[in-house]
């Protein structure tokens, strides 16, 4: 119980730091944004590694296996393609 | 204990200072200067979070570097390859993806579970749910917006009971679960309810409705995770699954209020034209004047200021490249050319500003929509270029229209307007425009590519 609760405090701060930046965040770069945070909620890739793990089922590894692969699209994806809109954003005159 | 916590201290250590970089990186996207740095924070974080977590030892390697060879080509091809008009179908497939994993990582956190409790299956359940809504969800908006299935709104009688009867099934899985933590099934019960759930939800949501959808899809996918957070009871993933979560939420508001509509109002109402709304006749009939391209030419000999007011048209059209050219001719003539962009024109937030940048419009040019409103009687010629709705004055003057009290770009005060659209079809809502058929206002008929083009032909000759 203890740890569900620190657990929660955690995810209510964490909101509150996401509602405090992001309201900053300017229209401009409100795609980039998206796309950005598409690359964090890849995030999920650390549990996806953890269920892989070696005693584990075999059916948890075969799960795990997929979602670090969506998760890697996500990821590597999410960032690349971030990096290439922002760069267009840098003032080239 | 479910028996896999992470249990090394360093861990830990390592997943807080990539939260930190997390945040300092979304930090850095509060300015366009800062923000390609601020990726890459966000970036290093990532991989400290992912390096820490292989440092730990006894996990499958080559299932993982497989799953990571497979997904990295897929993402980082796609991530290469795209053109920036399709960046709304990437992202809302990139979320279906972000959903996905979060369904399949509940899945597995339940195979391994030694002693389920309620605490971690419920967490199990809300993963599965909404990571299963997220990914059905994104892959209908992401055939919507690609025009793989038709973009208007898709539905059956029923729908909402269909839909109300199915969500409440999925919950009560979860209750389920609360009762009988060992219950796997019900868990694979709500994702299968989960991913009908999201694809009846979104089918019935239409294309311009689309920035608030993949807005709240985004911010699902973020939530997905941080509910995986919690199953795994791993600090990053509620961090930054909740960074997400707000983000996405904060998107989803800024889109619903530039509508002027509730998100209930866009998620299960429908917008259409009023039966007892002006006909196109009644609003067009002989006062629509059609221009062309040599016409247009010779309204800009006499300008100082013109504004460019984009919508999706343009991004269909792929004109931004020239339109930039078209400012480069008239800002080379002395004239100011300026863009002013309404928050939901296009199909995601910040649409318009991501295809002027990619055609090197700098970013001091383009404004926000209140910031243009204040001086548009000092715009002496307005180029609007595929778009409708957003400059519809219609939103201002009559408050039994569907759209009335929408914040609009006003750009019937500018002095002259020039529109350039294939025909007088209406917009997303489905009424006539009276600004087509305004004194002020011209309108260029034509593929907004082609006629854009024939007038930068016609401005060079001149």
């Amino acid at each position: 119980m203890e740890a569900l609760v620190a657990a929660v405090t955690v995810f209510v701060l964490a909101v509150f730091i996401g509602f405090e930046i992001i309201t900053k965040v300017p229209p401009t770069l409100h795609t980039p944004l998206m796309s950005g945070s598409n690359a964090i909620s890849g995030i999920a890739l650390i549990g996806a590694i953890i269920s892989t793990r070696t005693d584990s089922p075999k059916l948890a590894t075969i799960l795990g296996t997929a979602a670090v692969a969506m998760a890697m699209v996500n990821v590597v994806g999410g960032y690349m393609v971030t990096h290439r809109m922002l760069d267009m954003f840098k003032n080239k005159r | 204990m479910n028996g896999f916590e992470i249990s090394a201290g360093w861990i830990n250590l390592a997943y807080v200072v990539a939260a930190i970089l997390f945040i300092n990186g979304l930090k850095g996207l509060t300015h366009p200067r800062t923000a390609v740095r601020g990726n890459l924070t966000s970036a290093w974080g990532m991989l400290l979070a992912i390096v820490a977590t292989l440092i730990d030892g006894g996990l499958a390697y080559q299932w993982i570097l497989l799953g990571a060879v497979i997904g990295g080509l897929i993402g980082g091809i796609a991530a290469a390859r795209v053109q920036m008009t399709q960046m709304p179908e990437m992202v809302a497939l990139f979320n279906g993806f972000g959903g996905g994993a979060s369904v399949l990582v509940a899945g597995a956190a339940f195979i391994i579970a030694v002693e389920p409790n309620a605490q971690t299956t419920v967490s199990t359940g809300l993963s599965g749910l909404i990571g299963a809504v997220t990914l059905t969800g994104s892959l209908i908006a992401f055939g919507k917006l690609a025009e793989i299935l038709p973009g208007g709104q898709i539905g059956f009688p029923g729908m909402k009971v269909f839909n109300a009867l199915v969500g409440l099934g999925a919950l009560g899985c979860v209750g389920w679960l609360t009762v009988d933590p060992t219950a796997q099934i019900a868990y694979w019960i709500i994702v299968a309810a989960a991913c009908i759930l999201g694809i009846t939800l979104t089918l019935p949501i239409g294309g311009a409705d689309m920035p608030v959808v993949i807005s709240l899809l985004n911010s699902y996918s973020g939530l997905a995770a941080a509910a995986t957070g919690f199953v795994l009871m791993n600090n990053v993933l509620i961090i930054a699954g909740s960074l997400v979560g707000a983000s996405g939420i904060i998107l989803t508001r800024i889109m619903c209020k530039a509508m002027n509509r509730s998100l209930a109002n866009v998620l299960f109402g429908s917008l259409g034209p009023t039966a007892d709304g002006p006909s196109a006749d009644d609003v067009y009939g002989g006062r629509v004047k059609a221009t062309s391209p040599d016409e247009v030419a010779m309204l800009f000999d006499t300008a100082q200021r013109v504004l460019v007011v984009p919508g999706y048209g343009l991004a269909v059209a792929q004109a931004q490249h020239i339109v930039r050219e078209m400012g480069n001719v008239l800002e080379a003539r002395g004239i100011n050319v300026e863009y002013g962009i309404h928050p939901v024109a296009g199909r995601m937030p910040g649409h318009m500003n991501v295809l002027l940048a990619e055609a090197d419009v700098p970013y001091e040019k383009l404004r926000e929509m209140d910031d243009i409103n204040t001086e548009i009687e000092q715009i002496d010629v307005c180029m609007v270029i595929g778009a409708n709705d957003v400059v519809n004055p219609v939103a201002r003057t009559d408050p039994q229209s569907p759209i009335a009290g929408m914040p609009i770009i006003d750009v019937d005060k500018a002095r002259t307007v020039v529109v350039v659209k294939r025909s007088l079809s209406p917009g997303f809502a489905g009424i006539p425009n009276p600004l087509f058929a305004a004194d002020n206002t011209l309108m260029m008929f034509g593929d907004g590519k082609k006629a854009i083009t024939e007038l930068v032909t016609a401005l060079k000759e001149s």
